[in-house]
C-alpha cells in the first residue's frame, strides 16, 4: 500500500520517467484515489514545465561588448601551449 | 555552417572549439554568442546579483578562453562552461554573505519535504492573468527565495537540464543528496507558485 508520504518520497523519479514499472504502477493507482497527492503530482509537474519554458535573460549590450573587448585584448597573446 | 545562437549541433561546436584552440578568435566569438545568454542567466540565478552576474559572465568566458588547451572534448563544451560559471557563482557568493546560510554542505534533512500547506489546482492558463513580465518576475521571486542549498541544484537539473550525475559531480555532492534537494526545492516552489497560479473562485482541497 503505497501512502501519501511514499508518493511524495518518489514523485520525482515518477515525474522524470526514472521509476520501476512495477513501481509506477502502484503509484499511479494511489494518485487514482488520492486528490491531494494528484494535485501535487500535477501542480510539481506544471513547476518544472514552467521553468524549463523559461527564456534566459538578454545579456545587457554593454555588458557583452565588455565581454568581447577583454576576449579581443587577451586573443592578441594566443592561448597557451 | 552558421547556426542560430542557442540552436546546439555537437558536430558544430567541436568544429568551432578546434577552431578556437588553434587560436581561432572568430570562432571562440561564436561560442560566446551561442553560450553568454545561458551563462548569464546560470550566474543570475546562483549568485542572485546582477553585478556579481556580470563579473562571473566575464570570468567564465576568460576562463575558458585561457584554459582551452585543457579542454580535452570527453565532456560537452557547454558542460565544461558551466563547471567553470558554477564555481566563478559560488565563489561570488561566499564572499558575499560569509554566514554558513551559503554553505552547500547545509543540513538539509529537515524532513520538510512532505509539509504541504496549500493544495489547490492551478489556472490551466495563468498567462492569460499575468503578463510575460510579470510571469518570469513571478519565478524569479519563487527562485530567489530558495535557500543556495536547493536553488543551486534547482538551477542546474531543471533551469539548464543537467543530468542529476552531472549536477553531483560540479556541486560535489552524492547522487542522493543532488536527488532529495531537487525534491525539495520542487516541493518549495511549487508552494509558492500556488499562491499565485491557484484556480480562483474555488478553494480546492484547501487542506491535506
Amino acid at each position: 500500500m503505497v501512502t501519501c508520504k511514499d508518493f511524495l518520497s518518489e514523485l520525482n523519479e515518477y515525474l522524470d520517467d526514472e521509476c520501476r514499472e512495477d513501481v509506477r504502477k502502484e503509484l499511479e493507482a494511489h494518485l487514482n484515489e488520492c486528490p491531494n497527492c494528484w494535485v501535487i503530482c500535477d501542480t510539481t509537474k506544471k513547476t518544472v514545465e514552467i521553468y524549463r519554458g523559461m527564456e534566459s535573460y538578454p545579456v545587457p549590450p554593454a555588458v557583452h561588448d565588455r565581454l568581447l573587448t577583454a576576449l579581443r585584448k587577451k586573443c592578441e597573446a594566443p592561448p597557451q601551449t | 555552417m552558421i547556426q542560430r545562437v542557442g540552436q546546439t549541433s555537437e558536430f558544430d561546436e567541436a568544429v568551432l572549439v578546434a577552431q578556437a584552440q588553434q587560436g581561432g578568435a572568430e570562432a571562440f566569438t561564436e561560442l560566446v554568442n551561442r553560450y553568454e545568454r545561458n551563462i548569464f542567466r546560470l550566474a543570475r540565478h546562483i549568485t542572485q546579483n546582477p553585478e556579481d552576474a556580470e563579473d562571473v559572465l566575464q570570468e567564465t568566458f576568460m576562463k575558458a578562453y585561457e584554459h582551452l588547451v585543457d579542454f580535452q572534448g570527453n565532456s560537452k563544451f557547454y558542460t565544461w562552461l558551466v563547471r567553470i560559471a558554477v564555481n566563478q557563482s559560488l565563489m561570488k557568493l561566499r564572499k558575499r554573505k560569509t554566514d554558513a546560510s551559503v554553505s552547500l554542505d547545509e543540513p538539509y534533512d529537515t524532513g520538510e519535504e512532505t509539509v504541504t500547506r496549500e493544495i489547490a489546482v492551478w489556472d490551466p492558463n495563468p498567462e492569460l492573468t499575468y503578463s510575460r513580465e510579470e510571469m518570469r518576475e513571478i519565478l524569479e521571486k519563487a527562485v530567489e527565495s530558495l535557500p543556495p542549498v536547493f536553488r543551486t541544484v534547482f538551477v542546474l537539473r531543471d533551469i539548464e537540464e543537467l543530468s542529476t550525475e552531472e549536477t553531483a559531480a560540479l556541486l560535489n555532492l552524492s547522487i542522493p543528496a543532488v536527488k532529495s534537494r531537487l525534491l525539495r526545492a520542487r516541493l518549495r516552489l511549487r508552494e509558492k507558485l500556488t499562491r499565485y497560479f491557484k484556480r480562483k473562485g474555488e478553494d480546492l482541497f484547501g487542506y491535506m
